[in-house]
């Protein structure tokens, strides 16, 4: 493992779900709180700021609640990864020298239903809207469809990486949806996208995550369990692969942002797929989740089937993946959806996670976002 | 009685007895694209021209549009919505084109399949034109 830089000390989470008595700037705030308090330093400590909100206002704004101070406050945007990039741009401006303390932190408050695509702002002509293709539920749809078919994944696994969400969520008093749902209920409630049903999908909704992040040496300073940032990588897509919202694919097959991300963090910390405890995966629907095993080394393409019928991918299993409940629990409010993961693995690894605590003593963990228009973010996290 | 008008111009040729979908070639490197564009993302040279595209393919893979998108940007009839097909269509040498499909019966679509460029209304606008826009429909056998 490579000589980490920069460390996590403190971490702060406003509930995901539904909050209508507080705005997303104000879930932000809250997070940040949290976050202040867990490290035990105070605003005026913080030095600059990394803020991602694609529907609830400029996060910069937070400074008028927060305290104006002077901060260099930079706000980001990345589609769903955009929680993924305030993590990766904080982690360069410690690893870079210029501050020794600062903060990621990522809200949102989307409206009800299916994502309202701007077509314009994604770079499409207002026909692709018009003709009803403007919808990131029909690329998951059609992705997993190929990948059935092709890798031999059954329904039923679809149905048991949601229930497995739901399972988890139960007891992570942050999430959304903490109820478990039965796999038969899962395969029998509305097709939304085939092959995927309602319960299969996540939704987008509310929530803030605030991280604070230090220079590793100086971590001690803030924290008895300093919980170090081995890499963090985006990449955009390339050549060949097949991505949301696109209106034409290249005949040439190539592979996703999301091995690229992947392969560059697992050199930046130099382990491997097999040296990872745990791993939160973007899991916008269960298909994403399964094809994202593999995407990300974890697995051959195929072995998903008998990993997760054999409950690998459970809390008590060998590989556990989003122990949180994922998105398809806690739903995704855009601006922190990539920071929740970094959240729960902070958790984890600190042994703070209570009644879902992945046992024997996790050491390292795994962050992925993917997001529109084909870009994906990795974390690997070691204590 | 209105006419029938394209979703948009430059995406497919219309009116035409045999109309076809709009595409860019790259100059340099040959990669097809649609819609067409100014720029090619495989080789990165600005030199690309006019393509009309094959109009049969294979389906490359599918889904079906379950729920009434979010109006706008939809424009079709979310109030008495039905179902619609959306797959990818590889025309062969060429490139693979995200497409509305005549069917949304699961039954009815594999992967693989043969398709056609078929050309549906989708809505009917202020001035009471069809508006048009393309789709691909099983290859009758």
């Amino acid at each position: 493992m490579s000589k980490p830089e920069v460390a996590i000390v403190g971490i702060g989470m406003h509930p995901f779900g539904r909050t209508p008595e507080r705005t997303g700037q104000e879930q932000g705030v809250y997070a940040v709180r949290k976050a202040l308090v867990d490290a035990g330093v105070e605003w005026k400590d913080v030095q600059f700021a990394f803020g991602g909100s694609q529907a609830a206002g400029a996060p910069d704004t937070m400074v008028s609640k927060l305290g104006l101070t002077g901060l260099q406050f930079i706000n980001v945007a990345n589609g769903c990864a955009t929680g993924g990039s305030a993590m990766f741009s904080a982690y360069n401006t410690i690893a870079s020298g210029a501050y020794d303390l600062g903060l990621a932190v990522g809200y949102d408050k989307h409206e009800r239903g299916a994502f309202r695509i701007n077509t314009k702002a994604s770079g499409l002509g207002d026909w692709y809207g018009k003709n009803g293709l403007a919808l990131t539920t029909q690329f998951f749809g059609m992705k997993i469809n190929r990948y059935m078919e092709q890798h031999d994944i059954s329904h039923n696994t679809l149905a048991k990486v949601s229930a497995k969400a739901f399972r988890n969520a139960e007891h992570n008093e942050n999430a959304w949806r903490r109820q478990p749902i039965a796999e038969e209920q899962i395969l029998e409630s509305d097709m939304l996208s085939y092959p995927l049903t309602k319960f299969m999908f996540c939704s987008p909704g509310e929530g803030g995550v605030a991280l604070l992040l230090a220079r590793a040496d100086k971590a001690h300073k803030y924290t008895d369990t300093p919980i170090y940032l081995n890499a963090a990588a985006v990449r955009s897509r390339r050549w060949g692969s097949f991505e949301v919202m696109a209106p034409w694919i290249a005949l040439d097959d190539g592979v996703g942002p999301t091995v690229d991300a992947s392969k560059a963090a697992f050199e930046m910390a130099g382990i491997g797929p097999d040296d990872v405890d745990l791993a939160q995966l973007q899991d916008t629907e269960t298909g994403a989740e399964i094809m994202h095993m593999a995407e990300n080394g974890f697995c051959e393409h195929g072995d998903q089937e008998r990993m997760i019928q054999q409950g690998e991918t459970n809390i008590d299993g060998r590989f556990p993946v989003n122990t949180d409940g994922g998105c398809l629990a806690n739903g995704e409010p855009v601006g922190a959806s990539g920071l929740r993961q970094i959240y729960e693995n902070v958790l984890q690894l600190r042994g703070q996670a209570g009644k879902r605590q992945v046992p024997n003593d996790p050491q390292v963990a795994y962050t992925h976002v993917y997001g529109a228009p084909g870009i994906s973010g990795v974390t690997i996290l070691s204590r | 009685m209105g006419a029938q008008v394209p979703i948009e111009e430059g995406i497919f040729t219309w009116p035409s007895d045999s109309p076809r979908l709009i595409g860019s070639e790259c100059a340099e490197c040959g990669a097809v694209l649609f819609p067409a564009q100014s720029g090619c993302p495989r080789c990165t040279s600005d030199d690309t021209k006019y393509r009309e595209l094959g109009t049969r393919g294979t389906l490359w893979t599918w889904t079906i549009q379950g729920f009434p998108p979010k109006a706008p940007p939809f424009a079709g009839d979310v109030v008495n919505f039905e179902p619609f097909g959306v797959g990818y269509v590889e025309l062969p040498g060429e490139v693979k084109v995200e497409t509305r499909l005549t069917t949304a019966d699961k039954d009815e679509l594999k992967i693989g399949m043969e398709m056609d460029l078929v050309f549906v209304p989708l809505y009917t606008d202020d001035d009471g034109n069809e508006v048009m826009t393309f789709a691909f429909s099983p290859v009758e056998s």
